[in-house]
């Protein structure tokens, strides 16, 4: 537990060394805060409900941006070889990893909660909601992060490793789309799979177990496979 | 302390190593020699728990390198040869957060750190970005990083290039100040290195142990006789022919030198020292005596022997 928390604190630390964490941010913030005045402006109604609807879709792009450089980096240096001869166990070194820019992405989102913060001020949203919205979000944000790490897993290059995150996510985000095209089983499927389906009832303030589950099932997956990956990379020497 | 036990690692259908076998026992400095290619690192590797063996087995203080990796991974430090470092971190951090992972309790960890930093003179760079480093300081952070735990073996994969001559003499000072109460393993090129530090030298080339032994004995074992220099103003040819008729003398080499002065090469039998006998010789016969010395073989050229020696041997390889 303790190897986990080392290298979640050493990775968070890591981002704000660099650009990378401050230019996604202000580029979150400033996407999501013209949104937020767009919405407010258009509808005049202290609602979260749209924002949080775009928010996903935000994720799309900035998820691989933060993910690409966490284990492909590492490979790329050579910093891998000490981790992995280091007694820190595999699982842990991939778990430190995605606590590390999960806590990234929960300090973006703590930023956002002026906006509510704002509405609540200028008028009377329903709480319930807003609550709900945002654990939608952050259960879909540790989702695509961990997808993103299991990318970053995959390859020594960063590029590929952000297109390779974004093209899955795009592919998760469409399933939607694909599968009110598809007939049958299959289409069945592609909706089942959908991110966008699963996500919708946060913001309006339902949490149903089974979205719940969905989110907690992909990002334990992503994450067991990434375990794998990092483990496959031991036996290629 | 560190076992090896018929060890062998196949890359696809390329043997990186095949069937080593040795030992080190606690306290020893242990050195690899080979060339580049001949399998140091992969052994390393192995050692170190990074990547599994294809037979054979590996054991660091009692444990099984791939069935225990992890209580083996505690009992070391390691020095990869690319000197990998977090770049973004300042020294202390970076060696802060090395001690946590490699399970150095939080109440000893700002002692151990200093400790590994002052053994390196590094504590005047302590808050300075690792990335902004010269390569000789980064070296230097690479070998600390491997201190930092106290572990029972160093794993230390070419640790001193890089390092300028002053950093180098530092650095052997150092690893040979930790044996007795470390065991180390060091990789290298540098055959002086070897001579300097090791209490035992391995030889790997090709995958293969070549050689096997003290710095010392090797240089004995290659020997195979004693060789004077000597340089003597005289008649080459009469000289020569004097001295080879010496008794317990094997081989008489001339080089021409100018002036009447010419310098001989000569070889006697193993455990004769005729020194004095070949001096008296020349003196007696008129001549003038001007240089008689030993003549030791260095590291270099026991190595480059044994190597060329092992490839002239060696049958032609069957394709697996």
């Amino acid at each position: 537990m303790g190897n986990i928390w080392a290298i979640a604190q050493r990775e968070l630390r890591s981002y704000f060394v660099s650009p990378v964490a401050y230019v996604v941010t202000a580029l979150f913030l400033l996407i999501s805060g013209f949104l937020f005045s767009l919405i407010l402006g258009v509808s005049n109604e202290a609602s979260m409900r749209p924002l949080f609807g775009n928010f996903a879709v935000i994720f799309l792009f900035i998820v691989p941006a933060l993910t690409m450089r966490l284990l492909a980096e590492e490979q790329r240096t050579g910093t891998l070889e000490l981790m992995l001869t280091a007694p820190v166990r595999d699982y842990e070194l991939v778990l430190g990893k995605f606590l590390g820019v999960f806590l990234l992405l929960l300090i973006m989102l703590a930023i956002t909660l002026v906006y509510p913060a704002i509405l609540l001020l200028a008028g009377n949203p329903d709480r319930g909601p807003i609550f709900s919205g945002y654990l939608g979000v952050i259960l879909q944000g540790a989702a695509f992060l961990s997808i993103g790490l299991l990318a970053s897993s995959l390859t020594q290059n960063q590029i590929i490793a952000a297109l390779l995150a974004f093209v899955i996510l795009l592919l998760l985000w469409l399933s939607d789309a694909l599968g009110n095209f598809t007939q049958g089983r299959i289409g069945d499927l592609f909706r089942f799979l959908s991110i966008t389906k699963h996500y919708d009832e946060f913001p309006r303030g339902v949490i149903d177990t089974r979205d719940v589950l969905y989110f907690i099932t992909i990002t334990a997956a992503a994450l067991f496979f990434t375990v794998q990956s990092v483990t496959a990379r031991r036996w290629r020497g | 302390m560190i076992k090896v036990e018929q060890l062998t690692k196949y890359y696809g259908p390329r043997a990186a190593i095949r069937d080593l076998n040795f030992e080190v026992a606690k306290g020893e400095i242990l050195g690899f020699l080979g060339p580049n290619g001949a399998g140091k690192t992969t052994t390393m590797r192995i050692l170190t728990g990074y990547i599994p063996p294809t037979s054979g087995s590996a054991s660091v203080a009692g444990y099984n390198t791939f069935t225990q990796s992890l209580e083996a991974r505690r009992h070391i430090g390691y020095l990869p040869e690319s000197v990998p470092l977090y770049t973004e971190m300042e020294v202390s951090s970076y060696l802060d957060f090395m001690a946590r992972i490699r399970g150095v309790p939080g109440r000893n960890r700002r002692a151990r750190v200093n400790y590994a930093m002052e053994a390196l003179h590094l504590t005047h760079v302590r808050d300075r970005i690792i990335g902004k480093l010269s390569k000789g300081y980064r070296q230097r952070v690479g070998i600390a990083q491997a201190l930092v735990a106290d572990p029972d073996v160093l794993i230390l994969d070419e640790p001193t290039i890089g390092l300028d001559p002053m950093q180098i003499i530092e650095t052997r000072n150092l690893i040979k100040a930790l044996a007795g109460s470390h065991t180390v393993i060091l990789s290298t090129h540098i055959l002086p290195e070897v001579s300097a530090t090791c209490s035992r030298v391995l030889i790997i080339n090709d995958g293969e142990i070549a050689a096997e032994d003290t710095p010392e004995n090797l240089t004995r074992r290659l020997r195979g006789a004693e060789t004077l220099r000597l340089e003597v103003r005289g008649p080459r040819d009469e000289v020569a022919r004097r001295l080879r008729s010496l008794p317990r003398v094997v081989e008489v080499a001339v080089t021409d030198g100018g002036d009447g002065r010419h310098a001989y090469t000569v070889v006697c039998e193993l455990g004769a020292d005729l020194r004095e006998r070949l001096a008296a010789t020349v003196v007696q016969e008129g001549w003038g005596l001007l240089e008689l010395r030993p003549v030791e073989y260095s590291l270099e050229e026991i190595f480059l022997r044994i190597i060329t020696e092992e490839e002239a041997a060696a049958p032609e390889a069957v394709p697996v």
